[in-house]
This record gives structure tokens, sequence and C-alpha cells, in this order.
């Protein structure tokens, strides 16, 4: 007992995986055993998300652009409280005007509205186009992809199949083509983007479940008399959810991209409702008046999608827990 | 382990229909071919043909080259795959049949032990909730099931409050093997077929693992089917056993019959293609040359001629029975073992 106590102790601070009953296992396996455990010092069981947890803490970069897109999630969903003007309020005399000018410290649009404001609120277009979409075809698209994989034959070849229809497409051109046939507007370039994202969510979605319905463990949860969908939700969603959330976060930027540039050629928002995308499109005439003006809703783009998707890379290594 | 199996004593569960007398489970020309993908009509013979009996309180070993299909006939058992043809009886009551008791009834007595104990557990489950998943979907409550699961990682040695909480990753392959067993023992079976359950262990662990099997066969009184392709493994753990070739039995009889005198010349190079423990008798050549032939296009007649030493025309052209009558008998399929087979050996071989 007491050499089991003393059983050096590996750098990760974790005890060295004890094969806990040595000798065969006599009439009273737990008597014999209990002492031994009891003598072992407490053993910290980190559960999978718990270690993915402990992965994200320990990795400074993807925890400062988190951050970042921390911050323009709240400078977007508080917008009201914090843009130093009114969005919409128009000046004549106050167009395309350059940093700092009376007060408008990124400057005016041309139509003299300030660029602070219309970039802040123009946030919250911005990400709700890109996260509702790719949350609705997540849901969508795991689903299918789950009960194609899981059922296998017919039903996955079918579904699958389908899938490869839309794949066939550019999204780019998808997404122009769903959005035109719809005519613009908010809701439909939502619908568009989900259409666009629902294929390669049920293809990701579909690979994880294929890999793990094979596995024995699967038979055995069949040997022991579970039905199909008591599986899928015991068993298969676990490994399915990983590898979904990955591929979606990172999606969350093709999404605002897609979403900027469905409104850049007037698909997407109407004006006068800010959107970068928009924006972008109605500044680029005055680009030489006022440059650094008119690039700044592109800025705004580049560094909110560059942001997810170094996070989404971040998320992708603390989740890639060899097991 | 001892050949007498007091069988009146073991066999008290409320659940038995059939006495003691009647075998636990009987398959009947069990057969399945799986379908070549790319070639038509063409199928992998994986178990052509099998027939037996497993009696209760006994250990039933199987044994039979990679490939010869084990595992498929280990699947077969608990219609995790359906069989093609053939017919199973579970304690004397027809499986899917009407009238006999269904594969869910089924797979509430019988229980299975996969041979890749990484991949036979959940990775994002801790290893408690594995356990009890199985009480749990038979209708336990889930505090119940917790319960079991505790109790019967206890059974199999391991500390439930130390190594329930953990996950596969966190536990070593032999504890993981333990699990697998607390895992198929938990909804309380009266088989378990066991599927090449040591053979990706340490031979130190595998010998923990193996005693922990025979210890629980004893205290629970169940009844197993051992496969292996270990021949030392299944003769330390067998009453009986079955030695299988190319999806078909090829010889049959009590372990230390088997093992001291095999009738069948592919149980006998199989036994000769055993690493010796003794350095001065090395195994010069291999005794069975070539790979098994392909189970899409098994030669005609008895399908080990084409490596048998002793093959002749009568080989070509019949295929051999298995004439095996009466539950200890010993017998092989085998023109060798039959005197008006017309081979050339026919009459000496089967006493010598």
């Amino acid at each position: 007992m007491t050499v089991m106590a003393s059983q050096p102790v590996m750098a990760s601070g974790q005890p060295m995986a004890a094969e806990q009953v040595m000798g065969l296992p006599g009439p009273e396996p737990d008597a014999a055993a209990a002492p031994d455990a009891h003598a072992l010092p407490a053993i910290t069981v980190r559960s999978y998300w718990q270690s993915v947890g402990y992965r994200l803490r320990h990795d400074p970069a993807t925890l400062c652009f988190a951050a970042i897109v921390l911050l323009i999630v709240l400078a977007a969903v508080f917008a009201p409280l914090v843009a130093p003007d009114n969005p919409f309020q128009e000046s004549i005399i106050g167009r395309l005007k350059p940093f700092g000018w009376r007060g408008h410290l990124l400057g005016t649009d041309e139509l003299g509205r300030d660029m602070l404001s219309r970039l802040l609120f123009g946030g919250r277009v911005a990400l709700l186009m890109g996260v509702v979409p790719v949350l609705i075809a997540s849901v969508v698209g795991g689903t299918l992809g789950v009960i194609g994989g899981f059922a296998g034959g017919m039903i996955n070849t079918a579904t699958m199949r389908t899938m490869d229809v839309f794949y066939a497409f550019p999204s780019v051109l998808l997404a122009v083509a769903i959005a035109g046939a719809m005519g613009g507007g908010i809701a439909n370039g939502m619908i568009a983007l989900t259409l666009v994202f629902i294929p390669p969510i049920c293809r990701v979605a579909e690979t994880a479940t294929t890999q793990v319905r094979g596995l024995d463990f699967i038979e055995a949860a069949r040997a022991s008399g579970a039905r199909p969908l008591t599986i899928i939700r015991h068993h298969v969603l676990g490994n399915v959810l990983g590898p979904v959330f990955i591929y979606a976060s990172s999606l969350v930027s093709v999404s605002m991209l897609l979403a900027s540039g469905l409104s850049f050629l007037g698909l997407g928002v109407r004006p006068p409702t800010p959107d970068w995308g928009l924006m972008l499109s109605t500044l680029r005439q005055s680009i030489w008046v006022v440059p650094w003006v008119c690039a700044l809703p592109g800025v705004a783009i580049f560094i909110t999608s560059f942001c997810f998707n170094l996070v989404s890379d971040g998320l992708r290594a603390a989740m890639d827990v060899r097991m | 382990m001892s050949a007498a199996l007091d069988l009146a004593a073991r066999v008290t569960d409320p659940r038995d229909r059939g006495g003691p007398r009647q075998p636990l489970l009987i398959a009947r020309d069990l057969r399945k071919h799986f379908a070549v993908k790319g070639a038509k009509g063409k199928v992998v013979r994986a178990v052509d043909g099998i027939s037996f009996a497993v009696r209760k309180g006994e250990t039933l070993g199987v044994v039979g080259e990679s490939g010869c299909g084990k595992s498929t006939l280990a699947r077969l058992l608990l219609h995790l795959i359906v069989p093609d043809a053939g017919e199973l009886v579970f304690d004397g009551e027809a499986v899917g049949a009407p009238g006999g008791i269904s594969v869910g009834a089924l797979r509430r007595q019988a229980q299975m032990v996969f041979q890749d104990s990484y991949s036979s557990l959940n990775p994002r489950m801790p290893v408690r909730d594995s356990v009890a998943f199985g009480p749990y979907v038979q209708g336990t409550k889930r505090p119940e099931a917790r319960d079991i699961a505790r109790r019967m990682l206890g059974q199999v040695g391991l500390d439930a409050d130390l190594f329930g909480p953990r996950y596969p990753h966190e536990l070593s392959g032999g504890q993981k093997q333990r699990v697998n067993i607390a895992r198929a023992l938990a909804t309380g079976p009266r088989m378990v077929v066991l599927d090449e359950p040591v053979s990706a262990l340490d031979k130190s662990v595998e010998a923990q693992v193996l005693n922990l099997l025979l210890d629980l066969k004893q205290r629970f009184g169940l009844t197993y089917l051992f496969i292996s392709h270990d021949l030392g493994v299944v003769r330390f753990v067998s009453d009986r056993v079955l030695v299988v070739y190319l999806g078909r039995v090829v010889e049959v009889g009590p372990s230390e019959a088997l093992f001291h005198e095999p009738k069948h010349p592919y149980t006998r190079a199989l036994l000769a293609s055993r690493p010796s423990m003794d350095p001065a008798r090395r195994i010069e050549e291999a005794p069975i040359a070539g790979d098994p032939p392909n189970p899409i296009d098994p030669p005609s007649g008895c399908r080990f001629r084409t490596r048998c030493p002793f093959a002749e025309a009568v080989c070509a052209a019949r295929e051999p029975a298995l004439a095996a009558d009466g539950w200890d008998a010993h017998a092989a399929a085998c023109h060798m073992q039959d005197a008006g087979s017309g081979h050339s050996r026919a009459a000496s071989a089967g006493s010598a």
C-alpha cells in the first residue's frame, strides 16, 4: 500500500495510472482494492469540455482574438448606447469629411452621416448575418447529416447526392442566385446564406457520424437493445457536435463576407440601414475624395472575419483532444 | 479447469426454461454471405453453414485464423447482423421466429465483449455511464442504473469512485477491457459472447483478465462463447472447442481431447504453429503454408485441401461431413476420419 501511495507523479500533475488490481481478483475484490484506492492522492478527472476549457485558457493568442470578437459583439449589441451620433442623421454640408471633422471621429459618409455610429450599427447586421444563417444551417444540416450517416444505405445516398447538387455551385454564386431570385432584404439574405451552408455542414456531420457508426461501442449499444434514436442521442451526438461546432465557427466569417457581398450587390440589406457591405458599395464612388473613410467598412469586415477565423482555429486546436 | 460441470447447482436462474439439459444456445446451419462491392453476384462466404450447441454453464471456445468468420459468427449470435439462413435457438426458443423469443429478449439474456477495448467504449462518456447505459436502455431508472454500474465496476475489480468518472482515454487497455466486461454484465446476461477479449492486451494483463472472466463466470453462473485465435488461451478457458476454417466447423471436441489428440489436419497444423516455449526446439519452418483460400471462391470439396499435406482426389470431389453425436463427442470434418470415404489414410487415421 505504501508503495502505491508514493507512486511517482507525472509532469502533468496527474498520478500515473495505477493498474489497480495487481493480482487475481480474490473472493472480495472490493475489500482488496479499496485501501489502495484511498491511499492514492485524489485524482482530478477532466471531462472533455473541461479539458477543452483548460487548453483554451492556456492559449493567449486565441484568448486575445476572442476578446476582440467579444468587444465587437458588445459594441454591436450596445450600439445605441455607445454610438456618438444618430446613424441616420444626414447633413448636406458635412458630406465626405475626413477623420475628426467637427467631432466626427471617423469622418462622415456621402450623406454626411457619422461613420463611427454607422459602423457600430452596421456591426449588428454583420453579426446577425454571420451567426444566424450558420446556426440554422448547423441545426438543419447537422440533423440531416446525422440521420443520413446513421441510417446509411439509400437514405444516406439520397441525402448526400442532393447536397452534392448544391455543392456543384460556387457558394457566392449560389447565394447571389437564391437572394436574387427571392429579392433583397435581410430575411431573404439570411435564407439564401442558410441554404448555402446546409450542404457543407451536412457533409461534416455525415462524415463524423459514419466514422462513429462503425465503432464497437455503437454495436455494443445495439447489443444492449437500444433503439436507433436512443443510440444517436447518447452515443452519436456527443461525438458529432465537436466537429460540427468547429466547422460552423469557421463559417461565421464566411457568412459575414457573403452577406456583405450580397449587400454590396444590392441583394441584401437595403438603404438606409447601416451595413458594412452596403456602406462599402455606396462609398466606393468617393474613394478618391476621402480614401481612408471609404476604406473603413472594409477594414471592419476584415478585422471581424479575421478574428472570428482565428478564434475558430483556436477552438479547433483546443477541441482536437486525442482520446 | 475441471471438466466436470455441476450443472444442476449452477442453473438456478429464474429465467431458465428448458432445465439443465436444454442447451442454452443452439445454432443450426448459420449462414452469412456478404456481397462483394463492384463484383456482381460474388459473395464472401464469411459464415457458411455453422452448427453447434452451447451447454448451460460451459465455455465453448471458437478458434480459427483471422478472416475465418469468427467475428461474423459472434455478431450473428446476437443478431447484430441478421443471418441469411439458419436458425438460432436460445434456451429452447427460436430467436426471432413466431412463438419464439424476440431479438430484444435475446439481447436481455446474451451480451458481448468486443476485441477492441478502445473502440468499444464511447470516448465522450465517463465509463460509469457506458456501464449504466445497458440497464438504462432496458428500462432501469437512471439512479438504479448508476448503482448497478457502481456494483459492476466493483465486480470487475475497479473502484467505482476512482474509475467511474474517468473517460476511456484515461484508462489502460486492461482497465478498459474490465469496463467492457462490466458493461456486458450490467444487464445481467446468462450468456456472454467474448470476441477475442484478451487479444489486444499484454500477456500479464491478459492473464488477469482471463482469471477475472473465469471468476465472474463462477460468480454469476454464466455461459461463455469464447472466440480467439490464441490456442493457449482457448485451451485455458474452454470446456469444449470448435475449430473454424473458412466459415465452416472442421473439428469439435472437449478441450483436453482436442488439444491432446487433434483429428483434423488443420487443427494439427494450428497446434504445430504455436511458438515453442523451449528455445532449443524452435519451429524451423511454418507447418502450414500459404494464406487461407479466398472465401469468395472457396475450394471444392474439403476447404482445407489446398493447404492439406494429405489431400487426395476424394477431398476435391466431396465435402467431408462433421459427424459429431453426443455432447462430449470429438469429431472432425475430414475424409481421413471416415472409414468409407475412399481416402488412403482413412482406416488408420482415426485410431492412431
